[in-house]
């Protein structure tokens, strides 16, 4: 008998529901002493199927349930539902709409990477740090909230531009909550990056290689902290991210190397909610006059969408990565297919090997290091006869053909 | 010992034990209100701990099906018990340690890793992989600060003893003649540095951040603690109490001893409920920046950095300590030999 075969590892689960976990999925660690051996999870625990309530809606509807998919991203899904439902139908959005769209997707962002930072810091059992970043997100809620009118589930985008324009009188509003954010970034890098205890824990934890970063997909700030220079708003622009400046932050642009650790990943979304100010700034000082909707009738903007024929992919970069929605219209009131892939679906596998080898006392802070949101991401559960299996590579691709074969009849 | 002499010990240890389970429960409610305020919050009120007792108490008692339940059940007992033994040979205010004469500080370092022990019995005997490993911490976390505790406690009764008097252990002697009137002014930086080496000793034995990996929330969601509930969980809330009032004593009797009876002429009647006051007052100090201060302004530790920082950092700066107070006994002999 080897040497380690004698030690009997023991296994621990955290899941679905554990303090560690701001939303549900199992996880089984195979454990060695405090060390994990092998890490195995299960989504689908918050599957609400929503892409099949969409399927018997109109895309005028179907935008507003989208807002729904997940409580931080809001604009995400219906910024990239409504790209996805313009390309198809051919609707020119106006350009002003595109504005007012970058900047709430910016000040979506900047809420989201605080809510990430204070949630991360509760989980380094920092709690002081999390009243105090939680309390600075306020701000960026309440301008959020002047500007659409909600906290969440804004109900701000709508196929072919947006709800609300932007009144000049609110400009200052907007322009007080930056200047207090840029004031008070740098004493939150500080606060994050300086301080010893937080050093100790995040630095050379949960590292994701650059190789492993892309191999896996990742996207967002988890690949970027890997050094992998990837952005959909500087590759692949959309809204109003053309006309702007934007590059992708790596870490080594802050401290001039890239371990592709939490730190590493901490110093990406807090550089991140200095870069979105800049942008939202650049966006009040460009932003165009003209209509802020392509069609104000929504019955004639019905009427558009029902003739509109094609299949079409809306990319946008979400918080935590690219969110891609995927529709076919077939000249019908609803969609004939309707996919959602949220930012963390490419990101969970990145745990497998973030958390081998890892302590016990890290797996909250990696799990919560790549800021997964699960609601986002669970699209299907599959239960027969109430006994919930796993679906192999094999079945899933004789299920794909067996569908090929009756639509092609 | 007379019967009178026996009634007014279990008078006296009634009182205690009263006062043991309120001032403990009261230190929690300072603790979080204080945190609450440095955090921005505005806390709960300070008898929170006293309503959060009264409705655990009205709670179900669950055993779980995989546990033992005679160990799981006796280990809150003992852990109470003990917490509240350990006040009786430690002055409170003006009172002297009621039982003085049968054990000394050397007594009080062994019963205070009882309370831990019953913890670690209780993990073990929940059956839930949580409280296992949460058991291991507890156990890896005494051995690592247990080390430190005693350089403090014999480098200060060694002190006390070099300075001539008898019984430096006793509780009786160290509270009577404080460390710092003893010792000259390499002593007095020796004697800082124990106290600073006990404070940071404090939020271990209390398992509170950043040491408080044993039940640290967010990875095993409560740890020891995880399958405790109702009658149980109360006691052992009533025992972390009992022993954040323990260690504010064994601080305050170790390093500040002085009591307002002893500035202030005063009849006897007022003078025990003012050093009681006075006593709690200097609990809370003590607490503030030993537990309350450290917890707000650091993050959780890892149990293998709780290991190296208490037997690398601590021990070494501990010994430095140890050091300075030796070489403050022995300097003016050296002196007196070479003139």
């Amino acid at each position: 008998m080897a040497p380690d075969e004698k030690k009997a590892p023991y296994t621990v689960q955290i899941g679905p529901v554990h303090p560690a976990l701001k939303e549900p999925v199992m996880f089984t660690f195979e454990m060695d002493g405090e060390q994990v051996k092998t890490v195995d999870f299960a989504p689908g625990q918050t599957h609400r199927g929503i892409e099949w309530m969409g399927m018997r809606r109109n895309p005028v509807q179907i935008v507003h349930l989208t807002d729904r998919i997940c409580g931080i991203c809001g604009v995400v899904h219906t910024l990239s539902f409504s790209l996805a439902v313009e390309q198809i139908a051919e609707i020119q959005v106006p350009e002003r709409a595109d504005y007012i769209r970058s900047i709430l997707h910016e000040f979506e962002r900047i809420q989201s990477h605080l809510l990430w930072a204070g949630v991360a810091a509760h989980e380094l059992g920092f709690d002081s740090l999390l009243h105090l970043t939680w309390r600075v997100r306020e701000q960026a809620m309440d301008v959020i909230e002047n500007l659409t009118g909600n906290r969440v589930n804004y109900g701000i985008v709508q196929v072919g531009g947006v709800r609300r324009d932007i009144a000049p009188e609110q400009h200052p509003i907007i322009e007080t909550c930056l200047s207090t954010y840029e004031g008070l970034l740098e004493k939150l890098l500080n606060l994050f990056l300086e301080d010893r205890t937080i050093a100790m824990r995040c630095r050379d934890c949960g590292i994701l290689t650059r190789k492993d970063a892309i191999e896996l997909c990742t996207v967002g700030p988890t690949a970027r902290a890997s050094g992998v220079n990837v952005d959909l708003r500087q590759d692949y622009p959309y809204a109003a991210y053309g006309d702007l400046d934007v590059r992708a932050i790596l870490p080594e642009q802050y401290i001039g190397e890239t371990h592709g650790d939490v730190y590493d990943r901490i110093v990406v979304r807090l550089l991140e909610v200095g870069q979105s100010c800049q942008i939202i700034r650049q966006c009040l000082s460009e932003i165009p006059a003209g209509p802020i909707t392509a069609e104000e009738k929504l019955a004639k903007l019905l009427a558009i969408c029902k003739k509109a024929q094609g299949e079409a992919i809306g990319r946008v970069e979400a918080p935590r990565g690219e969110c891609l929605h995927y529709v076919r219209m077939d000249g019908k009131d609803s969609p004939t297919a309707w996919k959602v892939k949220a930012s963390s679906y490419s990101n969970l596998m990145s745990w497998i090997p973030m958390l081998k080898g890892e302590q016990i006392a890290d797996i909250p802070i990696i799990v919560a290091s790549i800021d997964p949101c699960l609601s986002c991401t669970d699209r299907v559960a599959v239960v027969q006869d109430g006994i919930r299996t796993i679906l192999t590579k094999e079945h899933l691709h004789r299920l794909s053909v067996e569908k090929t074969r009756r639509l092609q009849r | 010992m007379t019967p009178a002499g026996i009634a007014v010990l279990l008078g006296w240890g009634i009182f205690l034990s009263l006062f043991a389970l309120a001032g403990g429960l009261f230190l929690l409610g300072i603790d979080r209100k204080l945190a609450a305020h440095m955090q921005a919050r505005i806390g709960p009120p300070i008898r929170q701990p006293f309503i959060d007792i009264v409705k655990l108490l009205q709670k179900e008692n669950v055993v779980p099906e995989n546990a033992i339940s005679g160990i799981f059940n006796l280990a809150p007992v003992i852990a109470l018990a003990s917490s509240i033994l350990i006040l009786f040979y430690l002055p409170v205010g003006s009172i002297l340690p009621i039982l003085g004469m049968y054990g000394d500080l050397v007594l009080v370092m062994y019963l205070l890793t009882v309370p831990a022990l019953a913890m670690v019995a209780g993990g073990f005997a929940s059956g839930s992989p949580y409280a296992t490993v949460g058991a291991q911490r507890e156990m890896v976390t005494m051995i690592a600060y247990e080390f430190p505790l005693a350089i403090v406690v014999i480098g200060v009764a060694w002190r006390i003893g070099a300075a001539g008097l008898s019984s430096p252990f006793a509780l009786a002697t160290i509270a009577a003649t404080p460390i710092w009137t003893v010792v000259g002014p390499l002593g007095l930086i020796g004697a800082f540095i124990l106290l600073l080496v006990l404070a940071v000793v404090t939020p271990a034995e209390l398992s509170r951040i950043p040491f408080d990996t044993q039940e640290a929330e967010t990875e095993l969601a409560g740890g020891l603690l995880v399958e405790y509930s109702g009658r149980n969980l109360a006691m052992f809330y009533l025992a972390q109490g009992v022993k954040t009032l323990i260690l504010a004593a064994v601080i305050v009797a170790i390093f500040f001893p002085w009591n307002l009876s002893g500035f202030l002429a005063m009849p006897p009647w007022l003078a025990l409920p003012a050093d009681l006051l006075f006593f709690l007052a200097k609990a809370i100090v003590v607490l503030f920046f030993a537990v309350t201060l450290v917890r707000v302004g650091m993050a959780r530790f890892r149990i293998t950095q709780v290991v190296s920082i208490y037997w690398r950092s601590l021990s070494v700066i501990g010994l430095f300590g140890l050091i300075l107070l030796m070489a403050d006994a022995a300097l003016p002999a050296l002196v007196g030999v070479g003139s």
